[in-house]
């Protein structure tokens, strides 16, 4: 390999890796709760559509910069996660007729209503945030003047990137160690056996659902930087989130981890390797041969060899 | 005999959608007992302790503990009250560590504050759990993750203890252990409520027993009443 190639292969992975950083943001929420809940949250990309349509707006109304609404606009997802929780989900819970897939089909409606609701109000017109910092990057070469390759760093992937992983391990240090973290991971791994411990899991069903809105959200104001914004996008990033769930392992938040990155490489290679347009194509690839090479994800890898010593 | 009475059971019934599978159960655990409910698999011993836990309601029935009504109420308020249920088939967080099970067990009020002090307590009981505090409580023997149930029922600092086949599973030598450790338990002044199939083992250690068939209660009595008892000879003894 020469030069230009082991530059291009560099470059392609870097970009994998930042993007799967942000994916791992969106499918440790939707993880999270399919964990507690049992169901799919098929609203998970319009909620971040929502979380982007309020940073963009933030931006445009009072020049707030999407890395500070973050700290705006999490908490307020938290709070319209926990809504939608009590609501609109929990009364159909309580339907004991009603299967957990009408639960699935529930979240379906919340999303489309949600992304019809944008469109009304906005227009489905494709807006971006232009903030000064867009296509500032840092270079290799300016840091090191011989470097043999140029790679560069692109100052809001870069920014984005570090944000979620502070989250990320802020969020892990709240599961593993405060008691409603651990409250959540309970309710997760048997469901009667924390209602004999005393875990209130109406209340811990809320908490989870209004936690990953509030990462979904984190992650949609981490995007405004670095990507377009209309009313639809939600569903795409819905699709991501459930492939990344899937390649990690149902409710398994390291999975969703690993599972962010490996989707974000394969991205960013069928991208440069393939063409551009072959990206999505590349996700579904990786989607269906988890499915029948890896039925239980990433998740499943980690358990056996934990198990095995 | 003259112990004060801790939990009532009420002419209970209850009911898995249409079907009914307990009819007018009452009995009555006085404090510092040890009280077990026998009879075969399916006789309602296990859907017992879960009315009482508050996981199943009974459509009518009541039941008190101490003097308060508790058939209404949530799981979680239970606890508080010192009412611990170790279910069948341990029921572990099979992917949290030892540490984190035991955390589980002292979630509410005072054993959230005596948790470091209850810990001591427990890994004194089964000192094996304290070697293994940071392994994952799945990977544990069939024997030590019985010990980490009844050490995360402790944790709670309970008042009253029920245990869901305790024995279930285990090598012989191990169940004697258990039941040991459940003697000693009641001794240091926690009152337990057994339901077991392993009737002979339980029976000796039992001040009384209740013997359940079909969802009702036909025979109650001493321990040692009923090991001599001929109908339990029989049908639940082999001899």
């Amino acid at each position: 390999m020469d030069a230009v190639a082991i530059e291009v292969f560099l470059q392609t992975l870097i970009s994998g890796l930042l993007l799967g950083g942000l994916y791992a943001l969106i499918g440790i929420g939707m993880t999270l709760i399919m964990g507690v809940m049992k169901i799919i949250n098929l609203a998970h990309g319009e909620l971040m559509m929502v979380a982007m349509y309020m940073a963009y707006w933030l931006f445009v109304l009072f020049h707030i910069d999407p890395y500070i609404s973050v700290f705006i606009v999490a908490p307020v997802m938290f709070f319209f996660g926990m809504a939608i929780q009590r609501f609109l989900i929990n009364p159909v819970l309580r339907v004991e007729s009603i299967l957990p897939e009408n639960q699935v089909i529930l979240t379906v409606g919340i999303g489309m209503v949600l992304a019809n609701l944008a469109t009304l109000f906005f227009t489905s017109d494709y807006r971006s945030t232009p903030v000064k910092y867009a296509s500032d990057a840092w270079y290799l070469s300016d840091y090191w003047r011989d470097s043999p390759i140029e790679l560069s760093l692109s100052v809001p992937w870069t920014v984005s990137f570090t944000i979620s992983v502070v989250i990320t391990v802020a969020l892990w240090f709240f599961l593993t160690k405060t008691d409603t973290g651990k409250s959540i991971r309970a309710t997760a791994q048997d469901l009667e056996a924390a209602m004999l411990m005393g875990v209130n899991v109406e209340r811990m069903r809320l908490v989870t659902f209004g936690l990953g809105a509030a990462l979904v959200g984190a992650a949609g104001c981490l995007f405004i930087p670095i990507y377009y914004l209309y009313p639809a996008l939600g569903g795409r990033f819905t699709l991501i989130a459930f492939v990344i769930t899937i390649l990690g392992g149902l409710g398994s938040t390291v999975g969703a981890i690993i599972g962010g990155l490996i989707l974000g490489v394969f991205e960013s290679m069928t991208a440069t390797y393939v063409g551009m347009g072959w990206a999505p194509v590349g996700r579904f690839l990786i989607f269906i041969a988890a499915l029948i090479f890896l039925p239980g994800g990433v998740a499943s890898l980690l358990r056996s060899r934990r198990l095995g010593k | 005999m003259g112990r004060p009475q801790l939990l009532e059971v009420r002419d209970i019934n209850v009911f898995y959608g249409d079907l009914q599978v307990i009819w007018g159960v009452s009995f009555n655990v006085r404090q510092g007992e040890i009280v077990c409910l026998i009879g075969a698999n399916g006789a309602g011993k296990s859907t017992i302790l879960k009315t009482i836990s508050g996981l199943l309601r009974p459509t009518p029935g009541e039941i008190v503990f101490e003097d308060e009504r508790i058939d209404q109420l949530r799981p979680y308020k239970l606890i508080e009250l010192g009412i611990v249920h170790v279910p069948e088939g341990r029921r572990l967080f099979t992917e949290m560590t030892v540490e984190e099970n035991l955390d589980m067990g002292s979630l509410k009020g005072e054993s959230r504050q005596r948790r470091e002090q209850s810990k001591d307590m427990v890994f004194e009981l089964f000192p094996r759990l304290r070697e293994r505090r940071r392994q994952i409580a799945g990977t544990l023997s069939g024997g030590e993750q019985q010990m980490l149930a009844i050490g995360r029922g402790l944790m709670a600092r309970p008042r009253l203890m029920m245990f869901d086949e305790p024995s279930l599973g285990l090598a012989p030598i191990l169940v004697k252990e258990i039941f040991n450790v459940i003697n000693r338990i009641r001794d240091e002044g926690t009152t337990v409520l057994i339901v077991e199939q392993n009737v002979k083992q339980t029976l000796s250690i039992s001040d009384r027993a209740y013997v359940l068939e079909n969802g009702r209660i036909v025979l109650e009595g001493t321990g040692q009443e009923m090991l001599g008892n001929a109908h339990v000879k029989t049908a639940y003894l082999g001899v």
